[in-house]
């Protein structure tokens, strides 16, 4: 699908491209230079703070308040965007670059129909205007009828107000598009379609696109470039086939082999410690502290770009080495218990609801002591109300719950302290399910206090929560703000284990958080399911995660388990056309082999 | 080799992000120009308000010369009132029971008002109904008729008088505490600390009301501000402090007739009320600027 122009003549060009935060006058980006030529698609992949929504907007010559270009220039076809005047500039948005938004829910006027919102960008006569309107349409594959020209955003389900952004942004033949994490937050059966949509596009116009994704999967897919970007600089940019099998900066690899195997055939490996704030970015190689090759003097000294392969650049001071294998051990994996004994909880025809809404029919369910069992589901499944009925935040179901045998209250406020100690529940988004005003100590302490009033030893207890979420002692004296987002899940984590439960109800932990945090958490979920013999009950829509940590798996459709079995069985043979359709529509991302060699182990090897 | 990779053994400092607590509030407030004059203002009449008492030449309620003494004279700085008694003396004096008033008041009013506010915004349902329908009743009544009502009706009593400005207050605050609670109501650490079962009014006074300190300490100033203006006003009505007491109100009230002879027994209270109006308001001001995005939406 490469482009097969004269490569003389790129559409975008970033040139040395430096943005800076005002008054503090930090460093954004810096030294960002890449070329997009027509009809080629650039993927540029980074975790949070890395710069890439900053980059992304300064396609489009804007800058968010507090920051401003500092030094180099975007050129987009013969124009530099830099000097042109405000009406310029106007011409330029939606006519030349176009951009479609990660949320399209908010992208789109809620109070303008589909029809007035595509016009916006066209001039001529409404007949002409009209015709290319439903061009347009046609292409994304939405119907094109007055009907639908007459719809309101919110008549829209999510998949075709994201086509709607997508037709908004071809509608006036751009010459580069940018793309900012358009399917994140679709399910993954739209997402393909989107995916695909973008691809077809782009080709057809023979447009220029960037598109800025956290997921790797999705980008090797898509895109005919990739730009690896961390703390505000491109460390690796080249063709997408170029840089999957040879990745040459060991930022890079680490981050291809944290993406989750769909068939778990390697163990998930996060990335040991921190990205750097993005308040304070290092004047030397930001990858150093975190980089099994780096030397003393590598951070205090930015690498230069090197070119080790045609258009391939890497930004290392050991490019031209060969990066040494990651060596991996691997826990064992628990075995599925036993079909025969108690189930720690059991779900007996569940019907669960809000108000007249059902969303849950007739779930049975039983976990057995010390496995873990996925709920694997689309957004609007049902998975999370579910969960919150176990955990017993949501009241309104009927149907039996019962806890080792014994029927459980609706209501945690109405259940015993032992019922309430034994399941804990972890919520998706850390930045919420933790109170801003209390240090990590008090939030560990916190259930602890709830269901024994005083604690004996609250220092004690509280190092011995973070010391088993492998944070810091030293965590306990900070707030949630002064963490990051894995740390924060951590500590979550941790609170919950300080109540010593017997089953851990996880929500989509990982969801919110960066794939090579994702990993570490998983490999941590996984340990303590094997030391500690804790139940958990993993509720994700991602199916490589599911085969990475699950022993059983439960696929719900539309508030029905659809299908449930052993993890292996399910996928190996999934006897549901849902679950078949799921598996076909995940991005299945391989790794060439030799990345890495997986040492693995079956003695349980210590951690710390 | 661990077999997680763990962040402690490569961990650099992690990414720190200043604390945003109350004290953080008030430092942010203080950058600004605004605040620093509005605390100089306010500083200002309390300083005369509650020191004045132990200053005053004469005493507030003696006969010190003729009426309508004027202004630099030698027994009265300021002159005298309408009855002969020392202008300056009764300014001096009079200051602190107005102060003294407006701050319980405030202090009453704005204390019940969260108290219900942050319960209908956390129970919800018909609690939440029954609380603000009653609170939207209140509120058709103008705050000073209402106090005129129940004054008049009871008689001039300081308690009563506290009670009827705080009870105005109530329902204005109570609605704008409930539109903060709502937000931080529908957060998880709230779920968080309901499955584990902590008491309901554990979670409203540790939880729910930390994150809502920004917005009750910008609607404790401006609260303020009201309360003086009602007090005094409801003295100058005749229905707060009696004569002979000094107070600015009843200054203002057995002057006022003599504004064009002797006005500075009008004109000093004046001044200082709303002097301290305005320092009140500028403080509130710059809080209310600096709690912008600091309660609810506290992300990284």
């Amino acid at each position: 699908m490469t482009a097969s122009a004269a490569p003389a003549c790129p559409t975008l060009v970033v040139d040395r491209l430096k943005i800076v935060g005002v008054p503090s006058m930090a460093v954004i980006i810096d030294e960002i230079s890449l070329e997009v030529r027509p009809g080629e698609i650039l993927g540029v992949v980074g975790e949070s703070g890395s710069g890439k929504t900053t980059l992304g907007l300064a396609l489009l010559n804007y800058c968010k308040s507090g920051t401003r270009v500092d030094d180099g220039s975007v050129t987009v076809g013969n124009e530099d965007l830099a000097k042109l005047d405000w009406r310029a500039v106007r011409q330029l948005r939606g006519r030349t670059v176009a951009y479609i938004p990660q949320s399209p829910a908010s992208a789109l006027n809620p109070a303008l129909r589909i029809g007035t919102q595509l016009q916006e960008c066209l001039s001529g006569s409404a007949e002409t205007v009209l015709s290319r309107v439903r061009e347009v349409l046609r292409e994304v594959a939405l119907p094109d009828d007055d009907a639908f020209l007459q719809r309101y955003p919110h008549q829209l389900s999510g998949g075709q107000q994201q086509r709607v952004a997508i037709a908004m942004a071809f509608v006036a033949r751009p010459a580069l598009i940018v793309l900012d994490e358009p399917t994140t937050g679709l399910d993954v059966s739209t997402q393909e379609h989107v995916l695909r949509t973008v691809r077809d596009m782009c080709l057809n116009y023979r447009c220029a696109a960037v598109y800025i994704s956290h997921d790797m999967a999705v980008v090797a897919e898509l895109a005919d470039r990739i730009a690896v970007m961390y703390s505000g600089r491109v460390v690796e940019i080249g063709d997408t086939a170029d840089v999957l099998a040879d990745p040459r900066h060991p930022y890079t690899r680490r981050l291809l082999l944290a993406v989750p195997d769909l068939e778990a055939r390697r163990p998930m490996l996060g990335i040991p410690g921190h990205a750097p704030s993005p308040l304070a970015r290092p004047t030397g190689c930001a990858f150093a502290p975190r980089c099994p090759m780096a030397e003393e003097h590598h951070a205090t000294e930015a690498p230069a770009p090197v070119d080790v392969g045609p258009r391939h650049t890497v930004r290392c001071h050991k490019a031209h080495l060969r990066l040494p294998p990651v060596s991996v051990s691997e826990l064992p994996r628990p075995v599925s218990a036993a079909a025969a004994g108690q189930p720690v909880i059991e779900v007996r025809s569940l019907q669960a609801g809000y108000g007249p809404i059902r969303v849950l029919r007739d779930i049975d369910l039983s976990v057995q002591a010390g496995e873990c069992v996925a709920l694997l589901g689309e957004s609007g499944s049902g998975k999370t109300t579910l969960s919150r009925c176990i955990a017993g935040l949501h009241t309104d179901f009927t149907g039996e719950l019962l806890l080792d045998g014994d029927p459980v209250p609706a209501s945690s406020f109405k259940r015993s302290r032992d019922q309430r100690r034994r399941i804990q529940y972890i919520f998706q988004n850390p930045y919420e399910s933790l109170n801003p005003r209390r240090t990590v100590g008090e939030l560990i302490l916190q259930p602890l206090r709830a269901l024994h009033g005083r604690v004996a030893d609250p220092a004690e207890v509280v190092a011995r929560a973070l010391e088993q979420a492998s944070l810091r002692p030293d965590h306990a004296y900070r707030y949630p703000a002064q963490l990051s987002g894995g740390e924060r899940q951590r500590v979550a984590i941790a609170r919950a284990l300080a109540a010593e439960p017997e089953v851990l109800v996880c929500d989509e932990i990982t969801s919110a958080l960066d794939v090579s945090v994702q990993s570490s958490l998983v490999e941590l979920l996984r340990q303590l399911q094997s030391r500690m013999g804790l139940t958990l009950l993993f509720i994700t829509h991602n199916i490589a995660l599911v085969r990475n940590i699950a022993q059983r798996v439960a696929v719900l459709e539309a508030g029905r388990i659809v299908e449930l079995g052993a993890v292996e069985d399910v996928f190996a043979r999934p006897q549901h056309a849902y679950t078949r359709s799921l598996m076909q529509a995940t991005p299945n991302f391989q790794l060439p082999p030799g990345l890495h060699t997986p040492v693995v182990s079956t003695a349980t090897s210590d951690a710390r | 080799m661990s077999a997680v990779p763990v962040d402690i053994a490569a961990a650099p400092a992690a990414p720190t992000v200043p604390v945003q607590g109350k004290i953080g509030l008030l430092r942010r407030a203080l950058q600004r120009k605004r605040t620093w004059i509005g605390l100089v203002l306010s500083l200002l009449v309390l300083l005369v308000a509650f020191l004045g008492p132990f200053l005053t030449p004469h005493s507030p309620t003696a006969f010190v010369a003729p009426p309508f003494t004027p202004a630099g004279s030698e027994a009265a700085a300021f002159g005298t009132d309408i009855l002969g008694r020392d202008v300056l003396s009764r300014f001096l004096a009079g200051g602190r029971t107005l102060m003294v008033l407006a701050l319980l008041a405030t202090a009453v009013g704005v204390g019940l008002g969260a108290a219900i506010g942050v319960i209908a915004a956390y129970l919800r349902g018909w609690a939440d109904e029954v609380l603000m329908r009653t609170g939207d009743v209140a509120l058709a009544f103008p705050q000073i008729v209402l106090a005129l009502l129940f004054l008049s009706i009871i008689g001039p009593k300081l308690w009563l008088l506290v009670l009827m400005v705080a009870l105005g207050h109530l329902p204005r605050v109570a609605r704008v505490v409930r539109g903060a609670a709502l937000s931080v109501v529908e957060r998880d650490f709230v779920r968080a600390a309901e499955s584990v079962g902590i008491p309901r009014w554990r979670i409203m006074l540790g939880e729910i009301v930390p994150n809502i300190s920004s917005t009750l300490a910008v609607e404790f100033g401006l609260r303020l501000t009201y309360s003086i203006g009602l007090v005094a006003g409801l003295s100058f009505l005749g229905l707060g402090l009696q004569p002979p007491t000094a107070d600015w109100g009843l200054m203002i009230n057995e002057n006022r007739i003599a504004l064009t002879v002797q006005p500075w027994a009008v004109i000093l209270p004046v001044i200082a009320i709303a002097v301290l109006t305005v320092g009140t308001n500028l403080v509130t001001d710059g809080l209310a600027k600096a709690a912008v995005g600091s309660d609810s939406g506290v992300r990284a």
